[in-house]
């Protein structure tokens, strides 16, 4: 993956399969240069045995096949930076009313082998135009600003409206890019 | 500023589309999103095929949606098109490029691109 946003929007998929209804994103830099990246969804959750074998590249949940690469390839991502990767997540199974999966990973922004965020816009809007059903809370703070974006706000103006309307994409597209350009200032709705 | 009056005016121009929309959709162009996908240059593809679709204007008849891997990761990007009463066509290798031209010749033109179909490597 050549930017960090492909990594982010190939593992937002796999909250999607498992069946989440909401997925926050949220993007943390802090002064020291570090970046932590936290994707958490209320899906399905991964049983012990899952979680302990998610991140070997040859594990897959998948029947038809035997390799499965997303995880293992953001996992190198962060570790080449000198950051790390964790996974917690608690099965359905374990817990019916309070289940999901929360990665963490972390990167040293300095370091010379970290991969730039690149479209992180694009990566949202495609990952809203593909599952407009669900509800994303996108937050990106860094110490000159800070983006937002929560889809639960939109819903309530659009009501029967679908998040996947081609004009809607586009609005939330020039809504978060507005935020982005926007020099040292925290945006307030 | 983007204002939610906006959206809420987006919203008063699409209320009478939606219900238009429901039961139609007679193509579906469907973008592989998988991690071989993406790795691949899928983004670009698929945000080509939803904005020329929108372009052309086009978005009553046709939906574009994402899958995951349908197992032929050498060919990523790879698009399918179905068409009702049609055989499906899987289009290999995508680019945003190519993307506009299947948009211009086969969505709307009803000509399968053949040089960017699977057959055809």
């Amino acid at each position: 993956m050549k930017e960090l946003s492909l990594n982010i929007l190939d593992i937002t998929q796999n909250s999607i399969t498992a069946g989440a209804s909401e997925i926050a994103i949220t993007l943390d830099e802090d002064a020291a240069g570090w970046l932590t990246l936290v994707i958490a969804d209320n899906g399905c959750g991964m049983t012990e045995e899952v979680l302990r074998r998610v991140r070997d590249p040859f594990y897959t949940t998948r029947t038809t096949r035997k390799v499965g690469m997303g995880i293992s390839l953001l996992q190198l991502a962060a570790e080449q930076t000198g950051g790390a990767l964790t996974i917690d997540s608690v099965h359905e199974s374990v817990d019916p009313l309070a289940h999901g999966t929360t990665l963490r990973a972390t990167f040293d922004t300095k370091s010379i082998d970290f991969p730039p965020l690149g479209d992180i816009v694009d990566t949202l809007c495609v990952t809203i135009q593909g599952h407009p059903e669900i509800d994303y809370v996108y937050t990106h703070t860094t110490s000159a600003r800070t983006v937002r974006l929560n889809t639960a706000e939109l819903r309530e103006v659009l009501c029967d409206v679908s998040l996947g309307e081609f004009a809607v994409i586009e609005w939330i597209r020039e809504y978060l890019t507005e935020q982005y350009e926007a020099k040292n200032s925290t945006h307030n709705e | 500023m983007k204002s939610l009056a906006e959206l809420a005016a987006i919203k008063e121009r699409m209320k009478d589309k939606v219900a238009i929309r429901e039961g139609s959709g007679a193509l579906r162009v469907v973008v592989g999103m998988a991690t071989c996908g993406i790795a691949a240059g899928a983004r670009p593809v698929l945000g080509a095929f939803v904005e020329e679709i929108n372009r052309a204007g086009l978005t009553e008849k046709v939906t574009v949606t994402q899958t995951g891997c349908i197992g032929i990761c050498q060919y990523e990007p790879v698009v399918e098109v179905f068409e009702d009463g049609k055989e499906k066509v899987t289009y290999v290798k995508m680019t945003a490029e190519k993307a506009a031209r299947v948009v211009a010749e086969h969505i709307k033109g009803g000509k399968i691109v053949e040089e960017y179909t699977i057959g055809n490597k």
